[in-house]
């Protein structure tokens, strides 16, 4: 215990060291008890989607400390391998108007060419997203994509979102993943996904707009509790209002068929507003939800929720206070750094405790990934995989509540869960599962099978 | 249960020419069963419905001139609501309830929902079924200590929640059971699960086990065996085949004392509708496949008490998308074995502005404890609803008759 305590005093300062081999940066980490082997496991579960062979001797090659520092600049990983394996997929880089272009709704009556149903679109969305996360070298990147995606929730389920999910991960998510907080929260704002999925487009001062309406409070709320403040953050529903009210006009162009972001003047309410106290003056426009975006990225509580949430995701389902505490302190302390924020985490001395190790029951999508990564197999295509994570209740763009899938493994636990689960790893060890090509000549078998699989 | 079943099948024949008689359901419910176990079904809206939809207070002329796109139109209006009393009406898609509402087996509550004030889905919800409002700290749900109240035996099908992961109110210490599907609820590796439970982790090993003797029972009971009686059609959507696997649950007399499932698509912050449009879709499936559910029991659903809950209501006052915010009191309905329905259960203050909570919402006039607490004590014979709803001084509205069976 006292060397724990000693460790973590240590790192309350965290710092960046040239590494001995070939002049990479490496992170300083922790001392810890564990072998370099179990080191490296840990680090693969939780800032990748587990070991694929090789993977292990790897990382105690290269070291923990030096792994990590390169995972954290993902730009100076080759990917090609898996970049090539993505070209193929049309409608990955299309824009949302092009989309909608592309893939229409179906007419009545006609044939469609089912290479053009909207459907396909999520048909190579899911494959891109199983084939990255069990083949791309990038991995943190990608375990980082899930989470953000997932704490900024839009769904399939809803509407046009339908073609607007994918290009809302590749444009508002993923250039942010080790940027700054307040530019993930900027970008997911004003992208017409979530303009779309939490309403906000419809969302007028109240006597102003085309139909002289007024208020929608859904993406105001959702904001203050699920992606900033957190419920407890300390917000009341007159500030929900006065949010609203500060976002009236952040609007669409041509939602159903080239939807573009779209600042509507006239639906704009230009009165004065007061947010958590802080007031908005009269006479504002679009810079009016800019200003409710700059304060709410530099608020205390986000800096708590988000700390926590990464904690949850990264170290245990139940994360030590002091640990939040100082994690939140670096998010403040850098102006929201996510890299920053990151570092902190990893180099702590919680996240390398026995409490740590193997605490959390994998999410469907961390088992899918880290079997097939186990296996070391190769996503083809996505869609028998879609279904075997709906059957375990986690399918992929189509979560419906804002909320997002739950981080904790907790969540996911539970007897009837588990058969799915266990199906699954069934499937792969006997090599039968559509999509899925697996390479000659190895088994998984007995580690897949083992109940240490379930957890990461 | 043979006999039962030949019992089952001849009624199924006799009714097979009246469809779905208000009268058969009547003598169904005055005829009781007692010696059979009862059940509790719950289907969660999850997001939030609109009561002031699913229930219009179409006497009430502030509602029409709160709600100049959203209001449902009186009854007797083209797409109009059903009248109940001389209040309140039925949603015009939620037809296939309306025979079980005159046939006294359906009650509707009105102004119902959680002391506690949040307008948050998830806060809201977790209270609901941790059934502890304003208290986070509650590890189980209120389900699961309905099993942990009484004995029972360690079969995994005393509570059930028909859909891939387990509700909120279901977990904890009482073993109880998440599927989707009862037909794919077998192990492609029959040991894969006998393996786990024989691992050293207590927790996963525990769940392994369960799921294994789950399994097994299953493949014995074989519940697809009962198909939908009295010429009961379920809706395909996911409520549907859920319910319909409910049904198939209970005459199987598997054990089951606590199912729970859910049903999205009520979070209409946009575009919400009136007797037609996006909410109406969703009523629609909703009513439909309770209306399935309850003509399918046909006698057994004297054994059976269907209740629906959700978060919150919705404001009012229709928004700037002719759809609603998040509001506070809502509309629950309660179905079944023992129910004093044909009633709107209320207390009704009115739309007048200063009757609104916070100006703005239907107030909540009604815990929905009060509602599942009498259900607990009347339905399912539970003498201590403290154990279930811990520090809730109950107050029953007279939902149910007075309870008759023998106490668990």
């Amino acid at each position: 215990v006292r060397r724990v305590a000693r460790s973590s005093a240590a790192l309350a300062t965290v710092t960046l060291l040239a590494a001995c081999t070939a002049g990479a940066p490496s992170l300083r980490l922790p001392r810890t008890a564990w072998s370099p082997q179990k080191q490296a496991a840990h680090l693969l579960n939780r800032l990748a989607y587990g070991p694929s062979p090789g993977d292990v001797e790897s990382v105690v090659r290269q070291g923990a400390g030096a792994w990590i520092a390169r995972q954290l600049e993902p730009a100076q990983i080759d990917d090609a391998a898996v970049d090539a394996k993505l070209a193929r997929y049309k409608s990955l880089s299309m824009a949302i108007p092009e989309l909608q272009k592309a893939y229409p709704r179906p007419m009545e009556g006609a044939a469609p060419d089912p290479e053009r149903l909207p459907r396909q679109i999520e048909r190579e969305l899911v494959s891109a997203k199983l084939i990255r996360a069990v083949e791309s070298r990038r991995q943190l990147q990608e375990v980082l994509a899930d989470f953000w995606f997932n704490h900024f929730n839009v769904s399939a389920e809803k509407g046009v979102d339908r073609w607007m999910v994918g290009a809302y991960e590749r444009e508002a998510i993923r250039p942010h993943l080790f940027g700054r907080f307040r530019d993930l929260l900027g970008a997911t704002a004003a992208h017409p996904a979530m303009l779309f999925y939490l309403d906000n487009w419809t969302s007028a001062g109240e006597g102003l707009g085309a139909r002289k309406a007024g208020l929608n409070e859904n993406y105001a709320r959702e904001l203050l509790e699920l992606h900033t403040l957190g419920v407890d953050g300390g917000y009341t529903q007159e500030d929900v209002r006065e949010v609203a009210r500060c976002f009236t006009g952040w609007s669409l162009e041509r939602p159903r068929e080239s939807a573009r972001f779209l600042f509507r003047q006239r639906a704009h309410d230009r009165g004065r507003k007061v947010v958590l106290g802080t007031e908005i003056a009269a006479g504002g426009g679009r810079e009016d939800g800019d200003k409710v975006l700059d304060l709410l990225a530099r608020h205390p509580s986000t800096a708590r929720f988000v700390a926590r949430k990464l904690c949850v995701k990264l170290v245990s389902d139940d994360p030590p206070a002091a640990l939040v505490e100082r994690v939140a302190g670096v998010f403040l302390q850098t102006g929201g750094d996510l890299t920053a924020v990151y570092r902190a985490i990893v180099t702590s001395a919680e996240f390398w405790s026995d409490a740590a190790y193997a605490a959390k029951l994998k999410t469907p999508l961390e088992l899918v990934a880290s079997t097939l990564r186990a296996a070391g197999a190769g996503v083809e295509a996505g869609p028998y995989l879609q279904q075997a994570l709906t059957g375990m209740g986690q399918p992929l763009y189509h979560c419906q509540p804002p909320t997002g899938y739950a981080e904790s493994g907790e969540a996911w636990l539970g007897a009837g869960a588990l058969v799915p689960r266990l199906n699954f790893l069934t499937e792969v060890a006997r090599r039968q599962v559509p999509g899925v090509r697996f390479p000659e000549g190895t088994s998984v078998l007995a580690d897949i099978r083992a109940a240490e699989f379930q957890k990461q | 249960v043979i006999d039962r079943r030949l019992f089952l099948k001849s009624s199924g024949v006799a009714m097979a020419g009246l469809g779905f008689a208000p009268a058969f359901l009547r003598r169904a419910l005055a005829a009781g069963t007692g010696s059979r176990g009862r059940v509790l079904v719950t289907i969660f809206q999850r997001g939030a419905v609109d009561g002031l939809s699913m229930v219009p207070p179409y006497a009430e002329g502030r509602y029409f001139e709160l709600r100049p796109s959203l209001a449902i139109p009186r009854p007797g209006a083209a797409d109009g609501a059903l009248k109940l009393d001389d209040t309140f009406a039925l949603h015009p898609a939620l037809g296939a309830l309306k025979p079980m509402y005159d046939a006294g087996a359906l009650a509707v509550v009105q102004a119902v929902g959680s002391p506690d004030k949040s307008r948050s889905h998830f806060d809201a919800q977790d209270f609901l079924e941790s059934g502890t409002p304003g208290v986070k700290t509650t590890r189980d749900g209120w389900q699961n200590r309905l099993l942990q109240a009484s004995p029972g035996d360690r079969c995994a099908f005393r509570g059930v929640a028909l859909q891939p992961t387990l509700p909120r109110s279901l977990a904890g210490p009482a073993p109880a059971l998440a599927l989707e599907r009862l037909g794919s609820f077998r192990l492609k590796d029959a040991g894969a699960a006998d393996r786990l439970a024989a691992g050293r982790d207590a927790e996963l090993g525990g769940s392994a086990g369960e799921a294994a003797a789950a399994v097994r029972f299953l493949a014995e009971v074989k519940p697809d065996r009962f198909p939908p009686e009295h010429g009961a059609v379920y809706p395909g959507s996911p409520l549907g085949q859920r319910l319909k696997q409910i049904a198939q649950l209970i005459r199987a007399d598997v054990g089951l004392e606590v199912a729970a499932t859910d049903c999205g698509g009520w979070d209409t912050h946009a575009a919400q509708g009136a007797g037609k449009g996006q909410l109406a879709g969703r009523l629609q499936d909703f009513g439909d496949a309770i209306g399935a559910f309850a003509q399918d029991l046909g006698e057994r659903l004297a054994d059976v008490c269907l209740v629906t809950l959700t978060e919150f209501g919705r404001t009012v006052r229709e928004n700037g998308s002719r759809g609603t915010d998040h509001g506070h009191g809502s509309a629950m309905l309660v179905l079944g074995g023992g129910v004093r329905g044909g009633r709107v259960v209320t207390r009704w203050k009115g739309l007048a502005d200063a009757e609104l909570f916070e100006g703005r919402d239907l107030p909540v006039t009604t815990d929905h404890r009060d509602v599942l607490g009498e259900a607990l004590i009347a339905h399912l014979g539970v003498s201590d609803v403290a154990s279930v709803f811990p520090g809730y001084q109950g107050e029953p509205r007279g939902v149910f008759a007075p309870a008759v069976s023998p106490s668990r």
